[in-house]
């Protein structure tokens, strides 16, 4: 089913009744070749590439909710390569360029806006620190511009520029970035697996991990037993209890984010703002809601909602950056649970069980990172060896402390990050 | 989130640093890497009850053990840490 303005045409005049689901909902089968525990973003994109790109179509995603209902479905659809690392840097340019293609790839609009993504710099030092970083993100082949303060000024005239404790001493802007529709990608994704042949199967809980001599051999679910030569768990934000199944514990500990979103309002921002000194970021979505966001609660937690204090905190650092968006209600706000690894970067690797492989970790960045972190979890999982933009991506760092990636320089362990 | 600190009474959690597992009060001894490795980053993760190291930071500066369950944010038990066996 194709979508282009005719049909949109025919459909309005006719009552929209011709439209059908995109996918199908099939029971599943007892045996694949591959098995993706997760329907969200990460695991439908990987199920998504193992048929694309790997012919690999004998593939089952398996869903304890409906197709997209975690923090795919809720999160600040933030999309940007402005890392540094190495490791970081190359993985997050590949998504980058996938998001850029990825409307014409899946005949799905994502609504994909390249507005650009600025980070506010606040002290000498760290404008030397980003002008570092926007080397390192040329040299990636992304784009970067620093921008002096009277250029943030003139393009960003509402902001607190003489700010006693923080004034603006200009930004580091990467006009690639941008934003994108969040369950659009979820969608997209899985009626692009679906048409491919791959079966998407919801209200599917996996509870058990079948593993025989230290070779994976299914999964248990709650619609019955289903077995597969390999299996790939992609369930960020609960990793650590389905890789428990399979007697595996990782290096994750799990925290809340919060967000929040206003009344819609006309729109007013531009580009997607970030204030590291007051731990606030900000953009606008297309609806009119200001989208923003701050720092984790700090304390382990699963339970998707987060304490008073952060949304203070997240209210008071925004009000100091943009004083006029106080008058601005708050619509709704939300906690999402996060994979935090101990040097805040993820984790896209085998396991101790053979054909069992893992893709977590995400920290609170994982929406950007849906298109390359299903490509390279599909060549993971369909070549048996790490692709090439995402091998730095091992458990192994964190016993070694080779290759740490630890991103915002603070530390490789748990709630540093 | 209030914390009913054993030598202050109940107070605002911005009072408290947390810190992580309580499995930090069980140090493995120098040179054994596995076991250290485990004590930095591999964690229990559990969805329900936790013990927690936290400490009273704006306050009388104790070391705490917090039994919590991380789905309701219901505070069960709190214990100096120098007065407890994990």
């Amino acid at each position: 089913m194709g979508y282009n303005a005719l049909r949109i045409l025919k459909e309005g005049l006719t009552g929209n009744s011709g439209w059908k689901p995109i996918w199908r909902s099939p029971q599943p089968k007892s045996e694949y070749d591959m098995i993706i525990v997760g329907g969200g973003g990460h695991g439908l994109s990987t199920a998504y590439y193992l048929a694309k790109n790997h012919g690999i179509t004998n593939v089952a995603v398996l869903e304890k909710g409906h197709i997209g209902s975690g923090n795919i479905g809720r999160n600040t659809t933030i999309v940007r390569a402005n890392y540094f690392l190495p490791g970081n840097s190359e993985f997050y340019s590949h998504s980058l360029k996938l998001w850029e293609g990825l409307e014409q790839e899946l005949n799905y609009n994502v609504m994909m806006s390249q507005r650009g993504v600025i980070m506010l710099c606040h002290s000498d030092g760290q404008r030397d620190a980003f002008a570092r970083r926007g080397n390192a993100m040329i040299n990636q082949g992304d784009d970067a511009e620093l921008w002096s303060p009277e250029k943030v000024r003139a393009e960003i005239p509402y902001l607190d520029f003489d700010n006693t404790r923080f004034p603006i001493y200009g930004g580091l802007m990467h006009g690639r970035g941008g934003s994108a529709r969040h369950d659009a990608v979820a969608w997209g994704y899985a009626r692009g697996a679906d048409r491919l042949g791959v079966d998407l199967i919801e209200n599917c809980e996996v509870t058990g991990i079948d593993v025989v001599g230290g070779v994976v051999k299914g999964v248990h679910t709650s619609r019955g037993v289903i077995r597969a030569k390999k299996v790939g768990i992609v369930t960020a934000g609960r990793s650590s209890q389905v890789a428990a199944m399979a007697g595996i514990e990782v290096p994750i500990e799990s925290h809340v984010l919060q967000a929040f979103v206003s009344e819609g309002l006309k729109p007013a921002i531009d580009h997607v703002i970030s204030y590291g000194m007051g731990h606030f970021y900000i953009s606008q979505s297309n609806k009119g809601g200001l989208v923003f966001g701050g720092d984790l609660d700090f304390y382990a937690s699963y339970a998707q909602r987060g304490n008073l204090p952060m949304m203070e905190h997240v209210m008071e650092a925004g009000m100091t950056l943009m004083p006029a968006i106080g008058k601005a209600k708050v619509l709704r706000s939300w906690g999402g649970i996060m994979d935090m690894t101990p040097d805040g970067s993820f984790v896209i690797d085998r396991t101790a069980v053979d054909g069992l492989y893992m893709d977590c970790g995400w920290c609170y960045g994982g929406f950007k990172a849906v298109p390359a972190s299903g490509w390279c979890m599909a060549h993971l999982m369909a070549e048996d060896r790490p692709h090439e933009v995402a091998k730095r991506h091992t458990f192994e760092r964190f016993e070694t402390g080779e290759g740490l990636m630890d991103e915002e320089g603070t530390g490789s362990q748990h709630n540093l990050h | 989130m209030r914390i009913n600190c054993p030598l202050c009474g109940e107070r605002d959690r911005r009072e408290f640093y947390y810190l992580g597992a309580a499995d930090y009060l069980d140090r493995p001894s120098e040179g054994a890497s596995e076991a250290m490795h485990r004590y930095l980053h591999i964690r229990k993760n559990p969805t329900q009850l936790t013990k927690d190291l936290w400490q009273h930071e704006a306050g009388c500066a104790a070391w705490l053990v917090i039994e919590r369950n991380v789905t309701t944010h219901e505070i069960l038990s709190v214990a100096l840490a120098n007065e407890t066996a994990k």
